[in-house]
């Protein structure tokens, strides 16, 4: 439902910088499905990547064979990034607080982490230079936090128009998506609010799985279920996998 | 006076190679963006027992995990370590939480960051002007990320220095018999971080008569700016060699098992490294 979900924020008109994981299981779902024209771009310099299965790495050889231009990091980060030329970003997350933002880099202190996670990547400048970012992260209280250990991508900084003032003029987080509802910014507070449940979640469940007092939009959309045809392409997707790849 | 020469690659055996260009505490950047990772050169460092390194790589993987985890590492700067799609690199985690074989000094940038600090080494700058950063913690834990104001517009941009490693190692498709390289298929930063190194050692799939350069993306670089060459089929591997073979992401799966556990790691890298012979080198000699 999670990846269903995600890939459903996506249009056929994307330019979509793709991360590993859930989002690239989700970004190319969309591409078989309902966005066959979508632009997936992925941080190994591949654009416009048509792979036949979900790629373990963002570097397999098949994203290159299908791209439509292949290009050096430096020249994907510097004129395609942040040159502004990228709809949407697509990240995954450890942590997300209450105001989008995103820790990849350690659970606990810097200095002596109590878990050290794999760091930035990509991501802090998908997040800022992205017009929008989309997040997609299983829900559990250790994942939403009031606050994360480590900012390592910017989302709505401290709320309110906190992220203007940074001098970023880029969207941000415009949609969480998890296992058990869709969570957008409040439009004054930036602070997430559920705006969509997935069918048969509670939202008891939802408020006992996030690690600060969510708030529930006025009007709760219920995910519509996911469709024979969505369905089918993502376990065909999978099917043609790598080993390991994980299972959206 | 006599005019500087231009610098001209030679012809070496692997082993030759990384004795002659790499040393104790020289800082090395092994690049390859998932693809060409120069895995057989960077076991040849753990055999040869460097010690001390800065290892600079935007995408620490399973090489510097086990350059790490043989206690052949100082210092790290990089922007994502990760086995990708699989998940943490355990002997990296392991030398950052609790401090095994040795500490771990760690330099953490972002992608952007990072590629443009390549660049900027290749163009010979001081220093990479960028946006970036903004809003995150990343310049909290890394002094050398810092702002500037631009002269002509006010704005607050980030600068990051310019990587100039000692030595960069790179795996390539092939080279011609003068010692031009081709590279093709994700071609990463291994163009910039060779331009920005003052050495820089190469290991190719095959030597050829004529590149036959493959697409228009394909990059060259040219016999001048590299110092050594070692023939090496299958340098890549696990990772992979565009056009030559495939990326092996059952091993990158395994690795995870593998290198969880101290005492397994060291049985798989005394059995598949230390005790390894080196990968069996043509003796091209080329005309270089």
């Amino acid at each position: 439902m999670m990846t269903v979900a995600a890939a459903r924020a996506l249009t056929d008109d994307d330019v979509c910088f793709v991360g590993i994981g859930l989002p690239s299981a989700a970004c190319n779902l969309a591409r078989v499905t309902h966005a066959p024209n979508i632009v997936l771009i992925y941080e190994s310099g591949t654009i416009g990547a048509r792979p036949s299965a979900l790629p373990l790495s963002i570097g397999d050889p098949e994203l290159c064979e299908t791209a439509l231009t292949t290009v050096s990091v430096p020249e994907l980060f510097a004129y395609w990034l942040q040159g502004g030329r990228i709809t949407v970003g697509f990240l995954g997350a450890a942590q997300v607080d209450r105001f989008g933002n995103i820790n990849t880099t350690v659970i606990g202190p810097y200095a002596h982490p109590h878990a050290r996670l794999p760091g930035a990547g990509g991501a802090p400048e998908i997040a800022s230079h992205c017009q929008e970012v989309l997040v997609i992260v299983p829900h559990t209280r250790r994942a939403f936090v009031p606050r994360v250990d480590f900012v390592t991508s910017v989302g709505h900084a401290t709320g309110g128009d906190a992220r203007a003032r940074l001098g970023l003029h880029t969207r941000g987080p415009t949609l969480v998506v998890t296992d058990l509802c869709l969570l957008r910014p409040d439009p004054e507070t930036r602070e997430l609010v559920v705006t969509g449940i997935h069918p048969g979640v509670r939202r008891e469940e939802i408020a006992a799985r996030t690690g600060w007092p969510v708030r529930f939009a006025a009007e709760v959309a219920e995910t519509p279920p996911p469709q024979a045809h969505e369905l089918a392409a993502l376990r065909d997707l999978v099917a043609r996998s790598a080993p390991a790849a994980p299972a959206p | 006076m006599d005019r500087p020469r231009r610098r001209r690659p030679r012809f070496l055996s692997l082993p030759d190679a990384i004795a002659a260009h790499v040393h104790d505490g020289d800082a090395v950047a092994m690049e390859g963006f998932t693809h060409l990772i120069p895995f057989a050169a960077g076991h040849e460092v753990i055999r040869q027992g460097r010690r001390d390194l800065t290892l600079y790589r935007m995408t620490p993987d399973l090489l510097y995990d086990q350059l790490i985890g043989m206690g052949c590492v100082r210092r790290l700067v990089f922007s994502w370590g990760g086995n990708p799609g699989v998940g943490s690199l355990h002997r990296f985690r392991d030398a950052v939480e609790h401090g095994w074989p040795r500490p771990l000094e760690l330099e953490e940038h972002s992608h952007a960051g990072m590629a443009a600090a390549y660049a900027a080494g290749a163009a010979g700058l001081p220093c990479a002007v960028l946006r970036a950063y903004t809003g995150t913690d990343l310049p909290r834990v890394n002094p050398r990320i810092r702002f500037l104001t631009c002269p002509f517009t006010g704005e607050q941009l980030a600068a990051v220095p310019a990587i100039r490693p000692d030595v960069a190692i790179v795996h390539a498709q092939r080279a011609d018999r003068a010692g031009n390289v081709l590279l093709e298929g994700i071609v990463g930063v291994q163009k910039e971080v060779v331009l920005a190194a003052a050495r820089a050692v190469v290991t190719v799939e095959e030597v050829v008569d004529d590149l036959r350069p493959g697409g228009p993306n394909a990059v060259v670089l040219p016999a001048w700016t590299i110092d050594a060459i070692a023939v090496v089929p299958g340098g890549a591997r696990p990772s992979y060699a565009h056009g030559y073979y495939r990326r092996d992401n059952a091993f990158y799966a395994a690795w995870d098992a593998i290198a969880r556990d101290r005492e397994t790691f060291l049985a798989w890298m005394r059995a598949h490294v230390l005790e390894a012979r080196p990968p069996q080198v043509t003796g091209q000699t080329g005309t270089a």
